[in-house]
């Protein structure tokens, strides 16, 4: 069984197709990348996948069911983070509101719940990080108490929407590092959500390029190549590899950097 | 001083209005909403007077009034912006509307500073068990939806993924508010709920870091502002919403103080060293 199936996916939002006609199958335990420039529909892609977002036209089956809110083999990161970050709260129950979370009742999460609560913080190695107040630790600490929110019920696909903005290149590689060895020793499928592709090389599996409504799914080398992104992007592309890090450019400009230079842009303002 | 009734009477709705708030109140400051408690208990005022009027006791004319607002505001939006305009326009036309309730109602004015101001002196037997009804009813309401009404508050996205209905939850956590504010103003007055809603839970979150010390420490210190605040009234015959306003107010500063914060800070380094 298919770990996610789109057939003919459409997915509309404000009255636009944002993505159009895709289908395409992830077989379980992958990790993939999940990669386009800014508005390509990477955050509207994973929402329909959790079910947030009903395709208009088309199905999706995660696990051989249908998209719904509330399946739960999904553990999900999203790229809206809470705004708990400025409170006193400390970590650990921050990552406990989600256990049982849509069950009625007084949140007192009992042996059994706080062993499950542990168990997600030291996968991500944040059980000592957990004790202090959410208000006193930094962006990249805050990162991994959101990863340990998403895997605690244990979930068989994790959706990690941008889990690598804000970060140094140093802590990059952390979060890459951490979310492939889940995906290894848990035997789980990881699609992860980014604007380059660099920091990603390693870890992939496959990678899912999406533009202008579009979709490609397949290895680097089927996927990052000039025939593959020119129709994505609408423009001719040149793909460069440099030492082990892949460049892709139109005309002299590097487009992932371009984009990533706006999205700098926009969230300083 | 507990010879006499209305000292016992004032006592034990205090007692019921306080642990009411704090419980309420720590959820209502975790999720931002403390101007929407605030406005409630102004559009009380119109309820109430509106009451008087046709001739209903007022405390069911608060209830009623801040219920439809707060089921209404529940309703409106989640964005934070829409939210605060949405909020604030509810609160002038509630207000207007006492205004012109007032201006119908001229022999009027000893009332409206009682509801303004609250007057728990004046607190009846049958009063007090109309708020222990209340009361416990919105304590149980609040028990039975605080775990997805904490996720929603903390992750609304992941709550939503999860199946946890983001609307349902701030529709009846507002109406919980709503009946929690209506027996707050009984107490200190529609224009003093943040005193005994707010106050306490905000220091309250200050102080700790769990969710479940921190409603037990907003609970403490709501109680423990009203029955100070009553008895020093009693000792100074002063108004007993001054006290418990002043109360609060001490208290919230005291636990954001740089000074108090520093200490908590070496207290948590000697921790770490042990
Ligand atoms: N609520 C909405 N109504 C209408 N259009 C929307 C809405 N939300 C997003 N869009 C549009 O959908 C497109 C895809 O947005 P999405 O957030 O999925 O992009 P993304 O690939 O995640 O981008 P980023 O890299 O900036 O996170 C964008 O063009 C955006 O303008
Ligand atoms: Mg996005």
């Amino acid at each position: 069984m298919n770990a996610i199936e789109f057939r003919n996916v459409h997915l509309n939002l404000g009255g636009r197709d944002i993505l159009a006609g895709i289908t395409l199958d992830i077989t379980p335990g992958k990790f993939i990348g999940v990669l386009g420039p800014n508005g390509a529909g990477k955050t509207t892609l994973l929402r329909a996948v959790v079910g947030l977002l009903p395709p208009s036209r088309g199905s999706i089956c995660i696990f051989g069911q249908l998209a719904a809110c509330g399946h739960p083999g999904i553990g999900y990161m999203p790229q809206v983070r809470s705004s708990a970050a400025g409170m006193h709260l400390s970590g650990w129950d921050f990552v406990a509101c989600v256990l049982h979370g849509h069950r009625l009742g007084i949140p007192f999460p009992g042996k059994m719940g706080r062993a499950e609560i542990d168990r997600a913080l030291d996968l991500v190695g944040a059980r000592e990080l957990s004790r202090r107040p959410l208000a006193e630790i930094s962006g990249g600490e805050r990162q991994r108490l959101l990863l340990a929110q998403a895997l605690v019920g244990r979930p068989r696909l994790l959706l990690l929407d941008e889990p690598l903005i804000n970060l140094d290149p140093r802590h990059q590689h952390g979060v890459v590092d951490l979310a492939k060895s889940l995906q290894t020793e848990l035997g789980i499928t990881v699609l992860f959500s980014a604007h380059e592709l660099n920091p990603l090389l390693g870890a992939l599996d496959q990678v899912l390029y999406l533009g202008r409504g579009q979709a490609a799914l397949g290895t680097v080398d089927e996927v990052i190549t000039t025939p593959v992104l020119s129709r994505l992007y609408g423009s001719e592309i040149d793909v460069v590899r440099l030492k082990g890090r892949i460049f892709v450019m139109s005309g002299n400009y590097d487009m992932e950097h371009d984009e990533h230079r706006h999205d700098d842009v926009s969230a300083s303002e | 001083m507990l010879e006499y009734d209305f000292m016992r009477h004032a006592f034990a709705a205090a007692t019921v209005v306080a642990i009411v708030s704090g419980a309420v109140g720590y959820f209502l400051v975790l999720r931002g909403q403390s101007f929407a408690g605030h406005a409630l208990a102004h559009v009380g005022f119109t309820g109430a007077t509106g009451a008087y009027l046709v001739g209903i006791p007022p405390l069911w004319g608060l209830v009623l009034m801040t219920l439809a607002a707060g089921i209404g505001m529940g309703f409106m939006g989640e964005h934070m912006g829409q939210r605060d305009v949405a909020i604030g326009l509810v609160l002038a036309l509630a207000l207007g509307f006492g205004l012109l309730f007032l201006h119908f109602f001229t022999a009027f004015a000893t009332q409206a500073t009682s509801l303004l101001f609250g007057n728990v002196l004046a607190v009846e037997r049958g009063a007090f068990w109309t708020l222990l009804g209340l009361g416990l009813a919105s304590l149980a309401a609040l028990a039975v939806i605080s775990r997805p009404l904490l996720f929603a508050s903390l992750q609304p996205e992941l709550a939503e993924a999860k199946g946890v209905s983001l609307r349902l939850y701030s529709v009846l956590f507002l109406a919980i508010v709503a009946i929690a504010t209506a027996e707050c103003a009984q107490i200190v007055g529609v224009l003093l709920v943040f005193a005994l809603m707010v106050g306490p839970a905000a220091a309250a979150q200050q102080l700790t870091s769990g969710v479940g010390k921190g409603v037990l420490l907003s609970v403490t210190f709501s109680l423990a502002e009203a029955w100070l605040g009553i008895a020093l009234a009693f000792y100074t015959d002063w108004p007993p919403s001054f006290w418990i306003t002043a109360l609060s107010a001490t208290v919230y500063l005291l636990a954001v103080s740089p000074r108090l914060s520093l200490e908590r800070g070496s207290l948590r380094r000697n921790h770490r060293q042990a």
